[in-house]
């Protein structure tokens, strides 16, 4: 299945798109907006939440990075960085105006239409899940037509929370419940304490009209899913965003398997009853 | 058209092929001896056939002798599969400038001589239509791989002879070339039956207005490929409780077993004609204005293949050699519909340590059917 337009036949092509806005979030984490420089690959350029491009940086590699910004203004590509490595840390280096390489987009991305109609549930668990909140922001812009959001984050430390005034936005919102949960205590921290999986206690769900969108460590993952099921949700309903190695993001490389699925295809998003077998599976 | 009638080349007449290819522009490439062991490189003509050679195999043994023969293709094969010729292991992808702001990207398409391979392996003709399945049928096409593979034509050799690491006759695949090829030889002792596989073999062959086998003549062929068949020691067993049978022994103490003999080395990745794994590098030139970018032949059994920020999901060879094995064996069927093993035998042989992959399968798959019927 064929999700978006590519705009080459060379799949190795890469881009030049320009940094128009950057904005750094916390030390090791900056917001970039790309354009494209070519007018006519702008205009070809489609994508849905969850979906990935692969970002070049001229000189150093390519790495895969989530377009977290909304689809039906996809001049526009957001994306939120973590710097941790070789490629990643040049590229929090850059400013405003300079040029990266652009390739995508790539993946299948998150069920919006499936879901549509539907309560959702997001889980989401350890650092930062970029691919998740894009596809939180883009229910909030056309809420009518999602059902009650509900949304569960956890974190290791107190400080590991970003974004924590998107989570208050959220949470002033009518039909929408956000619960945080820290591993370990803190002084600043109202929230819960434990493993996000606890939460599942607090939250009422209609296993008959809820998907779910899941993020994070894959034992995480196992657990949440495990509880899910138990209180009736259907693997069928509840999608998980994974992550392996990837190079090339076409399906090409091999880096990126995960038992007989090449993640930059057929996932990064993966239905669980897809997935299940592989799901925290050591050596996989 | 592969199943009309061969015709006979004489060995004295066989100038006459290679001028022929010759005036459809082909360069030819074909089997040459260097360094103790057989490659692929250009030929100017039969001289430089490794004629008389002959290769003996077996697990972490290769070994090649002259003999009394006059056998062309007496040597089977070497380490190096034809993969190199279309998923070549180093391929400029891409050249980026940078001059100022203004970035120039230029894709670096190959512009390969249109190449005649001489003396193509049933295995290595197998293995190169599961490359055509991987870089030209799948969701990307690779235009780099495509050029490469549409400036080849295809000469397989059946084979006649086996060597005890041969199994291509269980994985349906040999001695006997199946298709993908444009022409393919028998040898015998004084001239090749060939057949043709394609359009452009039979343009080549068409000018030497060769006389037809006789039925007689053919049934021998058969007898000597099917002789070559039998004579195969090893095959790839349970194979129709693949791929599931293999995802079910995940927790099987065999691969624990196999990994401490196995040196994570990839040479069997590198030998196989159907390993794909690459990576891709940047090499910029001094001055950072200029970068190449490269893709270069990757292997499971490295480190960095299953690593990614702050993980390895596969840290322990026990890991790697799983992932290799249920990749070949296993995923490779619901990722292509065929077999990542054609049963070529390299990996046996190029194994420092000789670990045998049917082995390794039967193994973990009689345990596994004797756990399960207690
Ligand atoms: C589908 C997908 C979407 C992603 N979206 C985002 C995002 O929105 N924001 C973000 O900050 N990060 C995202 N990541 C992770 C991001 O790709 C890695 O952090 C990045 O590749 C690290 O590269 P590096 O060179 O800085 O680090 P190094 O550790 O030096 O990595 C070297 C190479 O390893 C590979 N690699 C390392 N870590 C990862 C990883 N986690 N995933 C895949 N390949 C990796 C890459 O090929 C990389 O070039 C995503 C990963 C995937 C698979
Ligand atoms: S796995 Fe081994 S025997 Fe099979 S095709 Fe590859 S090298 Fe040949
Ligand atoms: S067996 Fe390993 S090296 Fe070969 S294609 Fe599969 S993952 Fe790549
Ligand atoms: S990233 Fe290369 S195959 Fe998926």
């Amino acid at each position: 299945m064929m999700l978006a337009t590519t705009v080459s036949s060379n799949p190795f092509l890469i881009y030049p798109a320009t940094i128009v806005a950057r904005r750094q979030e916390a030390p090791d984490i900056v917001n970039l907006r790309l354009v494209l420089n070519d007018p006519l690959v702008r205009r070809r350029f489609r994508f849905h939440p969850g979906q990935f491009n692969m970002l070049s940086v001229m000189g150093v590699g390519e790495v895969a990075i989530s377009i977290v910004s909304d689809p039906d203004e996809p001049e526009w590509l957001d994306h939120t960085i973590r710097l941790v490595g070789r490629v990643t840390r040049v590229i929090g280096r850059l400013e405003k105006g300079e040029v990266l390489g652009i390739r995508g987009p790539f993946g299948q991305g998150w069920p919006m239409d499936a879901a549509r109609g539907y309560d959702v549930l997001v889980v989401t668990g350890g650092l930062g899940c970029a691919p998740v909140m894009g596809a939180i922001d883009y229910m909030f812009r056309r809420r009518s037509e999602y059902g009650t959001i509900k949304i569960l984050h956890g974190v290791k430390t107190p400080q590991d929370l970003i974004y924590r005034e998107r989570f208050d936005e959220w949470r002033s919102q009518p039909n929408t419940e956000v619960y945080l949960t820290s591993d370990e205590p803190g002084k600043t921290w109202h929230y819960h304490i434990g493993v996000v999986t606890e939460l599942f206690d607090r939250v009422a769900v209609d296993p008959d009209r809820t998907v779910v969108m899941m993020c994070g460590p894959e034992i995480m993952m196992r657990v949440a899913l495990g509880k899910l099921t138990h209180r009736g949700l259907r693997p069928d309903r509840m999608y998980v965003s994974l992550e392996r190695r990837m190079e090339c993001g076409i399906g090409l490389c091999g880096h990126c398997q995960m038992g007989p699925y090449f993640l930059c295809h057929d996932g990064p998003v993966m239905r669980l009853d897809r997935i299940l077998p592989w799901l925290g599976k050591r050596g996989i | 058209m592969t199943n009309a009638i061969p015709q006979i080349l004489p060995k004295s007449g066989f100038p006459r092929l290679i001028e022929a290819l010759r005036a459809h522009h082909y360069r030819i490439v074909g089997p040459v001896v260097r360094d103790g062991a057989l490659h692929w490189d250009e030929i100017a003509g039969v001289e430089d056939l490794p004629i008389g050679w002959q290769d003996t195999q077996q697990p972490g043994q290769y070994r090649l002798e002259r003999t009394e023969t006059t056998t062309w293709f007496g040597i089977v094969h070497g380490p190096d599969s034809i993969k190199r010729l279309t998923f070549v292991p180093r391929e400029p992808l891409l050249t980026i400038e940078r001059k100022a702001k203004k970035v120039t990207v230029t894709p670096q398409m190959p512009e390969p001589t249109p190449t005649a391979l001489l003396g193509v392996r049933a295995c290595d003709v197998a293995g190169l239509l599961v490359h055509d399945r991987i870089f030209l049928q799948g969701r990307y096409a690779d235009p780099y791989y495509q050029v490469r593979r549409d400036a080849l034509l295809v000469i397989a050799v059946n084979c006649t002879r086996a060597h005890k690491t041969c199994f291509c006759a269980s994985m349906g695949t040999g001695p006997r070339a199946q298709s993908g090829y444009d022409l393919a030889l028998t040898e015998f002792e004084d001239e090749f039956l060939v057949s043709v596989g394609s359009e452009k073999g039979r343009e080549i062959i068409e000018l030497l207005e060769l006389p037809s086998a006789s039925p007689a003549y053919q049934r021998q062929e058969q007898e000597r490929i099917d002789a070559c068949a039998a004579s195969q020691v090893r095959g790839l067993q349970e194979q129709h409780r693949l791929p599931q049978g293999l995802y079910e022994v995940h927790e099987h103490p065999r691969w624990e077993t196999v990994a401490h003999r196995c040196l994570a080395c990839a040479n069997c990745t590198m030998v196989c004609p159907t390993c794909f794994c690459h990576t891709v590098e940047d090499h910029p030139d001094l001055s950072h204005t200029r970068n190449e970018r490269v893709r270069l032949w990757d292997s499971c059994f490295t480190p960095q293949h299953g690593m990614i920020h702050g993980k390895n999901f596969r840290p322990t060879i026990a890991d790697r050699y799983r992932m290799w094995l249920t990749h070949k064996l296993a995923s490779w069927i619901d990722q292509f519909g065929v077999s990542g093993c054609v049963g070529c035998g390299r990996c046996l042989t190029w194994c420092p340590v000789g670990i045998d992959l049917t082995e390794e399968l039967h193994a973990l798959m009689r345990e596994n059917v004797d756990q399960a019927t207690p």
